[in-house]
């Protein structure tokens, strides 16, 4: 170049800011497609669609564990005895979330005392709110583990956090939340949907806390 | 030397600057004459870490990081694969082996003002490669794909999701699925061979490269550049290579002998390098009865888990780790070395070790309230430390004494105000005077005594 100055130092500003913004942009719109490729895949996706579960089978008292979005989920049927539990004010008091309050459960239809369509039938996803282990199933009354005041229940055995039978943490606990109740809805009297509402609704819905 | 080899070795230096380097960090660089024990730490993790490496490519030409070929290829290699045991006893003894020595190399910072100006960025630059070997470490974990493997980064993973709104879409990102599954198998694997190996070796030749700009310190914690020869050479210092490649060699000696005993003998080192229940196959539908994570963990597994409420909790381990970051500015005295600190910084620092372990050791026992209630007094003891460190920095008044003892009396109290219902009373009733005692001792000392005061730091290195 002949002089030090260049002849247009405005146009060159202009220059070096124009390269500078769209590379900038360029570079960023770069990461999408790598950021977008750690989501869970298609296939993942699909292997997370809802699930039909058969309860004609399942007694009073007893619990299965059916798998969807590759997380545990229990489904409970309660006998009249462990529902009445759940309505006992000395239990009640001791509950950081007696009303499920907190986004816990997918919706109005199960915010209610039971924390399910039908009182007898529960079903939550069997994972602790505190560090994702699955809380084991204790039905037993004031079993010597876990002392005089347990009326049955869900406990965890990785950090020792309490839950009633309609999943409601117990004071005390290191868990903060009521366990999940995910979407799920009744196909016929004997077969439950779990993953989504009628119509396939709401199949994406995530609680506060897993 | 023969002049073929001279003129090799002319005809490199005119395209690539190799006597230069080989002056610059071993012949001509001047380290201290008075390194002791605590100075071997250093170049132990660099030879682990190129143990860690090669042990790593042998181990990833037999391995598979799926859910079903994974915990069989570990088999594989362990029973089929020709020495295939030893590769992997290596590599698995090698990681705790890299923490107890870096544990080991920290404190010897700690001990002997090494974070301290002008050393702050080869201090920070550590805690960087602390932290991405804490993340290589458990990401290395997951991949035997054992019950230990599967749980633990479902646990750990799971602490994403208590940040307030992005934590639980962050966590199915991070994980690659609702659950751990392969997905999240085959990414770790990624990141456990490719990423973090390669950020890891960039910021150790940053933390030499910065080391040998300022220069090592030393026990004393005095600056042996102040004094030169005619020649620039420092008159105490000796060039690192021979006298500390030297030393250095027989450290390597001394600590193989160990290494190799334990991969003979003890390679699952009782339960303590690798868990019994990581001989289990992973099963995502049964938890094992008790969580833990590998050793080095511990003592912030026991910070997370001591706190009552889980984003608190979170909160608490994070800044624990992240709280090292900031040390060259917490600990501002001006003596380096507790040589010359006094009494009071040694017991404290002595504490901070000790508190670290004990940590460790209830974050190894079952969940009980009475363990989180213990385990809390220690968490409140671990970051005493710091806020201690911040006290000692320079000589206080009585009245300033007197005054940190009520602001930490306070503080307890509040703290055991907000475990009110999630810690029995009576418990906290009887563990209080854990964290109150040791604040009245750490504070009355100084005030009524001359043992916290600086000792007169020499001129010279001290060694005999």
């Amino acid at each position: 170049m002949a002089a030090d100055i260049p002849e247009n130092l405005q146009r060159r500003r202009f220059l070096t800011a124009a390269t500078t913004v769209v590379g900038g942009v360029i570079a960023g719109l770069t990461v999408v497609p790598f950021v977008r490729s750690m989501e869970p895949s298609v296939a993942a996706q699909a292997a997370g669609a809802p699930i039909d579960v058969d309860v004609s089978k399942l007694e009073p008292g007893q619990l299965i564990t059916v798998m969807w979005r590759s997380r545990p989920v229990w489904v409970l049927h309660r006998s009249e005895a462990q529902l009445k539990t759940l309505k006992d004010p000395k239990l009640i008091e001791t509950l950081k979330d007696p009303d499920s309050k907190e986004p816990q459960q997918f919706g109005p239809p199960v915010v209610n005392w039971h924390r399910s369509l039908k009182p007898e039938l529960f079903v939550a996803v069997a994972i602790c709110t505190h560090l994702g282990c699955i809380p084991t199933y204790r039905p037993q009354i004031a079993p010597p583990d876990l002392g005089p005041s347990w009326v049955g229940g869900f406990f965890c055995p990785c950090h020792g956090s309490r839950y009633d039978l309609a999943a409601r943490v117990i004071d005390g606990s290191p868990a903060p939340l009521n366990i999940p109740v995910p979407p799920y809805h009744y196909r016929s009297e004997t077969v439950i949907r779990v993953g989504s509402l009628k119509g396939g609704k709401d199949q994406n819905w995530q609680p506060a806390i897993w | 030397m023969s002049s073929k080899l001279a003129a090799l070795r002319d005809w490199i230096d005119a395209r690539f600057p190799l006597t230069e380097m080989w002056n610059e960090h071993l012949a001509k660089y001047y380290a201290p004459k008075n390194f002791n024990f605590w100075y071997f730490f250093g170049s132990l993790a660099l030879l682990v870490l190129v143990n860690q490496i090669v042990t790593g490519i042998f181990l990833a030409m037999n391995y598979t990081p799926t859910p079903h070929g994974a915990f069989a290829s570990v088999e594989y290699i362990m029973r089929d694969v020709k020495w295939g045991w030893l590769i992997r006893y290596m590599h698995a003894v090698g990681a705790s082996a890299f923490f107890a020595i870096i544990y080991l190399h920290m404190f010897r910072g700690l001990m002997y003002g090494s974070h301290k100006k002008p050393r702050e960025l080869i201090w920070i630059i550590g805690v960087a490669i602390y932290i991405l070997l804490m993340a290589e470490a458990f990401m290395g974990y997951l991949l035997p794909w054992g019950q230990m493997s599967f749980w633990g980064a479902t646990v750990i993973t799971s602490l994403i999701g208590a940040i307030p709104y992005v934590g639980g879409p962050l966590e199915v990102w991070l994980r690659g699925d609702f659950a751990i599954t392969g997905a999240t198998l085959n990414r770790f694997f990624a990141w456990h061979v490719v990423l973090i190996p390669l950020l890891l070796l960039a910021l150790v030749v940053v933390h030499i490269l910065a080391l040998h700009q300022v220069g090592s310190n030393n026990p004393d914690g005095v600056e042996i550049k102040k004094h030169k020869d005619k020649n620039g050479v420092p008159l105490d210092g000796v060039p690192f290579h021979p006298y500390y490649t030297v030393k250095d060699l027989f450290g390597v000696g001394v600590f193989l002998a160990i290494f190799c005993a334990i991969i003979f003998f003890r390679p699952d080192f009782w339960g303590w390098f690798l868990e019994h229940d990581n001989f289990v196959r992973a099963n995502p539908l049964q938890t094992p009865p008790e969580i833990r994570p590998l050793w080095y963990f511990l003592p912030f597994y026991e910070i997370l888990r001591s706190v009552p409420n889980k984003l608190m909790g979170v909160i608490s381990m994070a800044v624990a780790i992240l709280i090292l970051f900031f040390m060259p500015w917490i600990d501002r005295h001006h003596v380096k070395s507790h040589r010359y600190r006094g009494l009071m910084y040694r017991l404290a620092l002595i504490g901070f070790a000790a508190t670290f372990i004990v940590l460790g050791y209830f974050g190894a026992q079952a969940p009980t309230p009475y363990h989180a209630d213990i385990g809390f007094r220690f968490n409140e003891l671990f970051f005493s430390f710091f806020l201690l460190c911040l006290v000692y920095n320079k000589p206080r008044s009585r009245g300033f004494y007197f005054g940190a003892l009520v602001a930490a009396g306070i503080a307890i109290f509040v703290l055991d105000w907000l475990r009110v219902g999630d810690i029995p009373v009576h418990f906290m009733v009887r563990s209080w005077w854990i964290p109150a005692a040791y604040w009245a001792f750490f504070l009355l000392m100084p005030a009524f005594t001359r043992l916290g005061d600086a000792l007169p730091v020499p001129e010279r290195v001290t060694s005999k």
